[in-house]
């Protein structure tokens, strides 16, 4: 009877700050906010028989960036840095060299591509070229197709790529089809 | 006079520090749902390379990872200094990642599996024979959504 009538002592909570701060440190030290991020690609299917006639394509409308053992890069038969191939893709894919293309803003060269439609971005590295350098020129390619995208969406819509519907943005990437072939690498040597 | 004495006298109150608790279960709460246990250990060195035009990788549960690089100090003596693929736990043979992407296939389910991603990290100092190597075993296993994992930055910073 007399426990009953005891009143239950109060615990005391004043070191519960402290366990949770415990916790919170934990928490803080194990979490990492890092998204992961990077540039999505897909590959061409596997095909032993590999098709033996390709169909043929004009050479103007193919822009071969190689890319050697020693990270020199060979823009259509021209040492580049990387800093220029940016510049030079969109040139090459906003040539418009038929005067097909009405939403083009090219130089109209014959010698390059004939549309954006057309255009192929032909990458070629070596075996001993650098991981680091081969993301910089898919970067920069990659650059290429959405600086001219985005020109377009706000041309088009007034508003950036990145906010367009589903639909705008694929009627914006017909625009400028992304066509980047990457060979099986060879030996550049170098 | 008393009256002005009882004012100086009082000192400040004490800040009442009952709702800490709260304020810290709080964080401590928002720490914990965004907390993302990392699931390997790296072996390898890896420092990804930069770029600047890149997607974020959304469905965690569709991407298998897939790590490449110089071995760590203390596995050099072990495995030699070459660059090596690492999946999971372990080092891993090139011939190795069909199989292991085929497994994980099996893992996701059906109607979800041509979502599924491989996400190549791989330190920037890695050849590309290695990484087109790899690249060969994945289309050998039919797995053509690949991701190259980056940082966010300039490309040509150095």
């Amino acid at each position: 009877m007399a426990r009953n009538s005891r009143a239950i002592p109060e615990i005391n909570a004043g070191s519960m700050a402290d366990i949770a701060f415990l916790l919170l440190i934990f928490f803080l030290v194990t979490t990492t906010m890092d998204v992961d991020s990077g540039i999505n690609r897909k590959l061409p299917p596997w095909d032993p028989e590999q098709i033996q006639d390709p169909p043929p394509i004009k050479k103007k409308n193919i822009f071969t960036v190689l890319v050697n053992a020693n990270d020199r890069l060979l823009v259509e038969d021209e040492y580049m840095d990387i800093k220029d191939l940016r510049a030079a893709t969109v040139r090459f894919l906003d040539n418009n060299g038929d005067g097909s293309c009405q939403y083009c803003q090219g130089a109209r060269n014959p010698e390059s591509s004939d549309n954006p439609g057309k255009a192929i971005v032909s990458l070629v590295n070596d075996r001993g070229t650098s991981y680091k350098l081969y993301i910089a020129v898919q970067n920069e390619l990659a650059a290429a197709y959405n600086e001219l995208r985005e020109r377009e969406a706000q041309r088009k819509f007034g508003i950036s790529y990145d906010n367009l519907s589903e639909d705008q943005q694929n009627e914006v990437q017909d625009m400028y089809p992304q066509k980047i072939s990457e060979a099986e690498p060879v030996n550049l040597g170098g | 006079m008393s009256k002005f004495k009882k004012k100086t006298g009082g000192g400040t109150p004490a800040i009442s520090t009952a709702s800490l608790p709260d304020i810290v279960f709080m964080l401590l709460f928002f720490f914990m749902v965004t907390t993302v246990m990392r699931e390997v250990t790296l072996l390898v060195e890896n420092i990804k390379p930069n770029a600047t035009e890149i997607k974020k990788l959304e469905r965690k549960s569709l991407v298998t990872y897939i790590y490449v690089g110089k071995p760590k100090k203390q596995y050099i003596p072990q495995v030699g200094s070459e660059p090596r693929v690492q999946l999971n736990d372990a080092f891993a043979r090139v011939n190795e990642i069909q199989q292991y992407v085929i497994t994980e296939r099996e893992a996701i389910n059906e109607a979800e599996r041509p979502l599924m991603t491989v996400s190549i990290k791989a330190d920037e100092d890695v050849k590309m024979g290695l990484i087109t190597d790899i690249k060969q075993e994945l289309r050998k296993a039919n797995t053509l959504k690949i991701n190259y994992s980056t940082r966010k930055g300039e490309v040509y910073g150095d």
